[in-house]
């Protein structure tokens, strides 16, 4: 069965949980697992993009047909991933309104906006992706790359525009109520809301980091298996360079973040630290969980937390005892984002590890490494950047609870009461599987294709966006290439 | 103000209906082509003609949702919470519909090929039934402006079933007239006469569909009947002689101007729906000055609809130029 892995988290909420609207449960398992599936794919919009648009002012730049073999295989993989995005984003405008109509009839006027934006972003972006496909042989090689970065711009508007409204739901402004309804609204205030820059350059760089990763492990696995040639290591290069540079960034911003968390969002930073009690000299926890109000288990390292959030021993780090009781997040949540906060930054560390690990080899031989280690962990550095990258979102949205819109609207109160989502949830999670399975299988005939190809760069008939073969050729995709 | 932001809104839900709706039809010849080599040809001429914008046809629905909830947030979520059953049917059925259409041109193999295939074909009659039978609950006021109206009848109705098979028949002939053209573009008389046969059968079903309309509508909603043969009349005769000439040009099988007709026909009865319906967004309980947001906010999502107007159809036109342009014979 499909949904065991799921089961068991359910019954432990569902436990915690008496007392809340029917369909609470539910609507949040398939809005948690939509938005989980859809976020991965957001990295390969934005950065996939950008590796590639690299790939191919290399292969201009120093004449490398390799590179721009990468550039143009790099840019049907976007296309099919975009494909995949645009559905199940669809699917999340749709879920906004039917799971969440306490939100949208709400406060649809003051945060709704910013999806507007985004929609003309993710339009652009579709648009130049395909004028990008079909210009590789039918606009000359410079035109060519130019077209493709509006489609970088594009998904970073998106992304930044999304990204305002989930952030806007952590620290909401720029309206005025009475009576329950919203009488003024300043849109400005609402999109750059306290959290929107530190959300989005976070969100930017982690998007950089996946996407670098990814490719970086795709290539790492080819090598593995003795494909060392010169497109093999352009492909790994570029990927894990990026990833490897953006990595220090993302850890010096996740701590500044952090810092912000601490002074603007004081429950989500109790959660995180797992700290029940307000107070000074708190220990930096790793592992654990929350039992009946007590930290259990975990190892405690003294005065960190206070000395990471202020710089001093006897910062006073406000505990769960300062959330008033009735929108306290219970036990098991507050574990849940303690525990992803852990895995985000202990798969953090474990990447900057590799990418300095890379930067050694490098150092001292001056070629890809041939470190059989090395490649191993590398060709795991993809997933593993995903798990960070999911754990991250765990912690902002599970940190929000019992909040849908911080101190404004309770997730309770935000759900619909009407129908039953379980049906609409199960034939979500069937669909979604079909779909990510067809996206895995088709990516992998791609790439077993290419491998039979050999070195040309074709048209680019196969994927969503691309040319189609004309229509004389009547036995359509039987085979080969036109 | 709210005016300006329900016009703009009703653009998308045109547009919508006129691109989205081509896109549908050609779903709906997918599933009647028959089997894998009789309807190869015909679908292949669907890959070809749908396949460059498919899905930033659909990028109007989410336009229409986010102009929904932004600008009428009350009658977005009386909407969302009435007809969730449709609503939800349609959003798996544009899943389905989306993946199936990328993965069939994406997978090599015929039997993974006619799965997906299935799946488009279904979907593409299934999502355009719901979203029918959706205007219809709004047109004929079974949305309580409060919501939570009824999860059954609300769309399983005289009128949401009109709205339904009259969304399906519609699609059908648009894309029918579509197909026809692009088939005599492409060369190919074979075709043509093959999709000018369905187009010349859709019309006349959606004709019939139309005429059986005017008599459903006295029945169920006195109140949308008088106001569609009153203010919006005009628009429906307008409709109504579009359609007529488009079949004459059919039979006379002269495709010029076929597609403006079509493309006319079609768009007058979804404007005739919105002048009948006007002051009101739901029925005639919820006006639209009385469910709008804020003005700073209405006036973001015009300054937004400006911009996609600005930004987006230069870039299409380039994408057009592009598809028609031929390789470069420089590289290799």
């Amino acid at each position: 069965m499909p949904f065991s892995a799921h089961a068991a988290g359910i019954l432990v909420r569902a436990a915690a949980s008496a007392g809340d609207p029917p369909q609470l449960l539910p609507a949040r398992e398939q809005m948690a697992f939509t938005l989980g599936f859809h976020i991965i794919l957001v990295p390969f919009g934005v950065a996939l993009t950008a590796l590639m648009l690299i790939a191919n002012y290399r292969g201009l730049r120093h004449n490398d047909e390799q590179a721009l073999l990468l550039a143009q295989r790099w840019s049907k993989v976007a296309a099919v991933l975009l494909a995949v995005g645009a559905i199940t984003g669809t699917v999340l405008s749709f879920e906004l309104g039917l799971l969440w109509p306490g939100l949208m009839g709400r406060y649809g006027a003051a945060f709704g906006f910013p999806f507007a934006i985004e929609g003309i972003f993710f339009f652009l972006e579709a648009i130049f992706v395909s004028i990008y496909i079909y210009g590789w042989k039918r606009l000359p090689p410079w035109t060519h790359f130019w077209t493709g970065v509006p489609v970088v711009l594009a998904s970073m508007g998106g992304t930044a525009a999304v990204i305002a409204a989930n952030s806007w739901m952590n620290q909401p402004g720029g309206i005025t109520m009475r009576g329950g309804r919203i009488v003024e609204v300043r849109p400005a205030e609402v999109f750059f809301n306290g959290a929107f820059w530190f959300e989005t350059v976070h969100m930017m760089l982690a998007s950089y980091i996946v996407a670098g990763f990814f490719v970086a492990s795709v290539y790492a696995v080819g090598m593995l298996r003795g494909r060392r040639d010169h497109y093999h290591r352009q492909g790994f290069l570029i990927g894990f360079v990026v990833a490897a540079v953006v990595m220090p960034v993302q850890i010096y911003v996740g701590d500044v973040v952090a810092r912000q968390v601490f002074q603007d969002e004081p429950a989500k930073f109790a959660a995180v630290e797992l700290l029940p009690d307000t107070g000074r000299h708190v220990p930096e926890t790793i592992g654990g969980v929350l039992i009946d109000g007590e930290v259990r288990y975990g190892l405690r390292i003294p005065d960190v937390a206070s000395l990471l959030a202020g710089f001093s021993p006897s910062t006073k780090i406000r505990g769960l005892d300062a959330i008033p009781p009735s929108v306290r997040p219970d036990d098991s949540a507050v574990s849940v984002v303690h525990l992803a906060f852990d895995v985000m930054v202990g798969t953090a560390f474990a990447l900057l590890a590799l990418a300095l690990w890379f930067a050694l080899l490098w150092w001292r031989k001056r070629e890809v490494p041939r470190n059989r280690w090395f490649l191993r962990c590398a060709a795991v550095s993809g997933i593993v950047a995903v798990v960070c990258l999911e754990s991250g979102w765990v912690v902002t949205e599970v940190g929000r609870q019992p909040w849908t819109v911080v101190g404004m609207l309770l997730t309770r109160d935000a759900v619909t009461t009407q129908g039953n989502v379980w049906p609409f949830f199960a034939a979500a999670l069937v669909i979604y599987f079909a779909v990510g399975t067809s996206a895995v299988l088709i990516l992998r005939s791609l790439s077993r294709r290419w491998r039979a190809d050999g070195d040309e760069r074709d048209e680019g008939l196969d994927v969503p966006y691309g040319p189609v073969q004309p229509l004389t050729d009547t036995n359509a995709g039987e085979g080969g290439r036109a | 103000m709210s005016d300006t932001i329900s016009v703009l809104l009703f653009l998308g839900v045109i547009a919508y209906a006129l691109f989205g709706g081509a896109d549908f039809g050609a779903g709906f010849w997918d599933l009647t082509a028959g089997g894998a080599a009789r309807g190869s040809r015909p679908r292949k001429l669907i890959d070809v003609s749908i396949g460059p914008v498919w899905e930033a046809n659909h990028t109007w629905l989410i336009y229409c949702l986010v102009m929904l909830w932004s600008a009428f947030p009350p009658a977005f979520t009386a909407i969302t919470t009435t007809l969730y059953i449709p609503l939800g049917l349609a959003a798996l059925g544009i899943v389905l519909r989306g993946a199936g259409f990328a993965f069939r041109k994406a997978s090599m193999r015929t039997p993974e090929q006619r799965i997906y295939g299935v799946a488009f074909a279904a979907s593409s009659v299934l999502t355009p039934y719901c979203f029918g039978s959706v205007a219809g609950a709004i047109a004929s006021g079974r949305v309580p402006t409060g919501g939570a109206g009824d999860p059954l009848t609300s769309w399983n109705n005289p009128t949401s079933a009109l709205g339904g098979v009259l969304a399906v028949a519609v699609c059908a002939y648009l894309a029918a007239v579509y197909l026809t053209v692009s088939a005599a573009q492409n060369h190919s008389p074979e075709l043509e006469a093959y999709f000018r046969r369905r187009a010349l059968l859709a019309g006349v079903v959606t004709g019939a569909v139309g005429l059986a309309g005017i008599f459903i509508l006295q029945a169920d909603s006195p109140r949308l009947f008088h106001d569609l043969s009153h203010r919006g009349l005009a628009l429906l005769i307008i409709s109504a002689l579009c359609g007529l000439a488009g079949l004459a040009l059919l039979r006379s099988e002269r495709p010029v101007a076929l597609r403006a007709l079509a493309t006319l026909a079609v768009a007058t009865v979804v404007c005739g729906w919105g002048v009948a319906q006007y002051p009101y967004l739901l029925g005639t309980h919820l006006r639209i000055d009385e469910a709008a947001a804020p003005t700073p906010t209405l006036w973001v999502l015009t300054g937004v609809a400006v911009a996609a107007g600005a930004l987006i159809a230069p870039s299409l036109a380039l994408l057009y130029v592009l598809q028609n342009r031929g390789r470069l014979e420089t590289r290799s």
